[in-house]
């Protein structure tokens, strides 16, 4: 048997033990994924098994390096890994801004001690991060971003205010981008963690259209921030930053498409008695499935070193345009029954309210406007784009 | 088509009336807010009944003013554009067009015009509008009939005084004879009405009959005859809905083109962006035509015109494409704030999808002008 088979047998062999039965149907909701953290209350005792076999294996992080609390998996074995996991329907152990936005950057960035400090933590799901980026006057434009950090000798002090922190009421961590400089716009910025609990941090919640309220506005006043904890050079942290976003926009790229069920919308959707809604789901399929294919494809050239550095723009816009239409089109099959907002039988609204939290999609992590923005000026390199 | 003198004083007065008494926050936001079970404001009809608008489309001998589907689409656009929460659609124009003529608008026409009367339309069964399906049984009981089967998206069911259901006395399923229409008074024995708030805070029931008794002198014109009156009530309707989504779909992109006035990025007004320019110019020309095509509609009927029905189905169709472009693209170009529940422009995206559905949604109407 070559030592990928071996690996194989191996692990569904272990996921077969370890995996429990309720964590192989499929999430109902948004409020069935498992965030970990100090604060997070587990729906079940399986979820928090599932997180913990998971963590101690690395295998929330198949490919990071083990010393810092991964699998230490080959790009060959991370796939099988998931293979497997997909092949008994099991739901991803920890979803986390640690794993798919931080992580990354401080693999890259971050000093030795950093990296063995946090990297642990994050794959075991110990600390809830959030991210604070985006400031009242900088959202597009976040190289404009105010929130002031000084040097004090021995600490940062912080002052500003964030918004739209997805989860700050919850996280444990931030990490953050602070101006360390106002000599030049992208040259004064550095990236930061600090834990939410320091003093003079303060959150307030932000009701969405949806009605569920998974961001906050954020206020620093006089946050005392160690020294060590600005991630890569003081004032370069725009670097750090960009690198993130890239991650950020791969990952809200495959929201809600491509990854888990491969069942089509047009088999979610049992029997369409309209045949122009059954023809504009037939087209949203093909357009579905390519673009499951181009995310298989673009995955194995980051895994390569082979994709362009604006690629995750291109994916993001592709991948939340598709899902936004996705959910206009299970509206439409819906019809006034997808339109109740909290009665029982439609389990509280669900259809209407993430119909209404895919809009946020083409906006967070960047708006579609943007993402064009940059495949034009960077990959099109059009002229004064 | 050219507004008549009459006509736009009516605009003018209605466009003041609603953008001063009509607003969101005085209205929508408000009765949202403290969780009233109507989701309108009975204060806002009874000021509406002043001014005459209940009646709008009420004979002038039987003391409403008269007028026609152009009037009520004028009205429809300005409550679009405000989001103003009121029975108006379902009770001035659907029941009002449903009842014209017959016997029980002797007896209902009055409350309607003072106010304190408010009307539902029972038609569909399922999520879908499909109106020759009609299944719900009425059959000959006593020296009536009794109603059975069930009706859902009946706006204001719950807070109705009249429904004005739509059931099968004879034919089948698919056919559009054998359909007759009742005038049912809320208090009728053998109903239950499960009041449903919809996404965007307005209320709508579902409705179940078990051998609901009926007198026989509740029949809206004739028994199997039902299907005129059904059609006439759905294209007044559905212009008013589609005039109704217009206003939305204007008074969202008004917001919007404020807004890439105002709000700053790279040093710039968002509004400088030729993307968002080109976009925006784009959508005024959308809703310029669903405009068009939406008092097209209303001048055909009024002028009874046998091109009207299929005009109803192309402005219904293009309102609520339209109307959904405008509210999506109002959405993105506010950009975050456009997703939190404090600002309203999230408000007209709720508005609009609910608006699509009734009386059919686009696909619906546009299987209907292929079939014409
Ligand atoms: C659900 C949700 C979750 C979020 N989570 C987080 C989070 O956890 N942490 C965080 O820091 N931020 C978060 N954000 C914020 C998000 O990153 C910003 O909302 C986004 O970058 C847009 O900024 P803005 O809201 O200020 O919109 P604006 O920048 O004001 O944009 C308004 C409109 O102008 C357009 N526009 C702006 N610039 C250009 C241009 N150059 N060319 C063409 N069009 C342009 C935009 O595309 C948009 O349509 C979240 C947002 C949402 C909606």
């Amino acid at each position: 048997m070559s030592d990928l088979a071996q690996f194989r047998a191996d692990t569904r062999a272990w996921l077969e033990v370890n995996c429990p039965a309720e964590m192989r149907t499929p999430m109902r909701s948004e409020d069935d994924a498992c965030w970990g953290g100090r604060h997070f209350k587990f729906q079940s005792e399986a979820q928090e098994r599932w997180m913990r076999v998971m963590g101690e294996k690395g295998w929330t992080v198949p490919d990071w390096p083990a010393a810092y609390g991964g699998g230490g998996l080959s790009a060959a074995e991370t796939k099988v890994l998931k293979e497997e996991m997909r092949a008994i329907g099991a739901r991803s152990p920890l979803s986390s801004f640690g794993i798919s936005m931080l992580g990354p950057a401080l693999l890259k960035y971050g000093t030795e001690e950093q990296k063995s400090r946090f990297l642990p933590e994050i794959a075991r799901g110990e600390i809830r991060w959030c991210q604070g980026y985006s400031e009242p006057g900088a959202g597009s434009d976040l190289a404009g971003l105010q929130t002031k950090c000084e040097d004090m000798g021995d600490h940062w002090l912080v002052n500003g205010q964030k918004v739209w922190t997805s989860y700050a009421d919850q996280a444990d961590w931030i990490f953050c981008l602070v101006r360390t400089s106002t000599e030049t716009k992208h040259g004064g910025i550095s990236f930061l963690l600090f834990d939410m609990e320091s003093e003079g941090v303060s959150t307030k919640p932000i009701l969405l259209i949806s009605g569920y309220s998974p961001f906050c506005e954020t206020f620093f006043d006089d946050v005392k921030v160690p020294k060590d904890q600005v991630v890569g050079e003081v004032n370069k942290g725009w670097d750090v930053a960009k690198y993130l976003l890239g991650h950020e926009r791969e990952m809200i790229s495959g929201m809600g498409l491509g990854s888990g069920s491969s069942r089509t919308l047009a088999q979610s959707l049992g029997e369409i008695d309209d045949p122009v809604l059954a023809a504009d789901v037939a087209l949203f399929d093909v357009d579905a499935l390519a673009f499951a294919a181009m995310s298989e494809h673009f995955i194995d050239q980051l895994k390569a070193g082979e994709a362009h550095p604006a690629m995750p723009s291109m994916m993001k816009y592709a991948g939340t345009e598709l899902n936004k239409k996705r959910h206009e089109l299970i509206m439409a099959a819906g019809g006034s029954d997808a339109l109740e907002w909290d009665s029982e039988r439609s389990r509280g609204g669900k259809a209407a309210r993430e119909w209404l939290r895919t809009k946020a999609n083409s906006i967070e992590g960047g708006t579609s406007e943007v993402q064009l923005g940059i495949v034009a000026k960077h990959i099109l390199r059009l002229p004064g784009a | 088509m050219i507004l008549t003198d009459d006509q736009r004083q009516l605009a003018d007065m209605t466009r003041t009336f609603m953008g001063e008494e009509g607003t969101i926050k005085k209205q929508l936001r408000h009765w949202r807010d403290i969780g009233c079970k109507d989701g309108f404001g009975h204060g806002l009809w009874k000021q509406m009944a002043e001014l005459g608008l209940t009646g709008l489309a009420i004979p002038e001998e039987e003391g409403g003013l008269g007028l026609g589907t152009t009037e009520a689409a004028l009205v429809m656009e300005e409550v679009g554009r405000n989001l103003t929460p009121s029975p108006f659609l379902t009770t001035s124009i659907v029941a009002v067009e449903a009842l014209k003529g017959s016997e029980q608008g002797k007896r209902w026409f009055p409350g309607i015009l003072s106010g304190d009367t408010i009307a539902a339309f029972a038609i569909d069964e399922g999520p879908h509008h499909r109106p020759r399906q009609i299944a719900l049984e009425a059959k000959r009981s006593g020296n009536g009939f009794a109603l059975s089967g069930s009706k859902q998206f009946v706006v204001h069911g719950a807070s109705a005084d009249l429904l004005i259901v739509a059931a099968r006395t004879g034919g089948s399923a698919g056919e559009s004879k054998g359909l007759t229409l009742f005038a049912v008074p809320r208090d009728a024995a053998g109903m239950t009405v499960e009041n449903v708030a919809l996404a965007d805070a307005s209320k709508a029931a579902r409705i179940t009959f078990e051998g609901t008794q009926i007198d026989a002198d509740a029949v809206i014109g004739e028994v199997d005859g039902g299907w005129e009156p059904l059609r006439r009530a759905m294209r007044a309707g559905r212009t008013g809905a589609a005039a109704e989504l217009v206003g939305v779909a204007a008074g969202a992109s008004a917001m919007t083109v404020d807004y890439l006035k105002q709000r700053k990025q790279f040093g710039k007004l968002i509004g400088e962006f030729q993307v968002l320019q080109h976009r925006a110019a784009h959508l005024f020309g959308e809703i310029e035509i669903a405009r068009a095509a939406t008092f097209k509609a209303a001048e055909l009927l009024d002028r009874g015109d046998e091109r009207a029905g299929v005009m109803t189905h192309v402005a219904k169709a293009k309102a609520g494409r339209v109307s959904a472009l405008a509210v999506q693209e109002a959405v993105q170009m506010h950009g975050g704030i456009g997703m939190t529940d404090e600002h309203d422009i999230g408000l007209y995206m709720k508005r609009e999808k609910v608006l699509d559905a009734l009386f059919g949604d686009a696909n619906y109407h546009a299987r209907m002008v292929q079939a014409a």
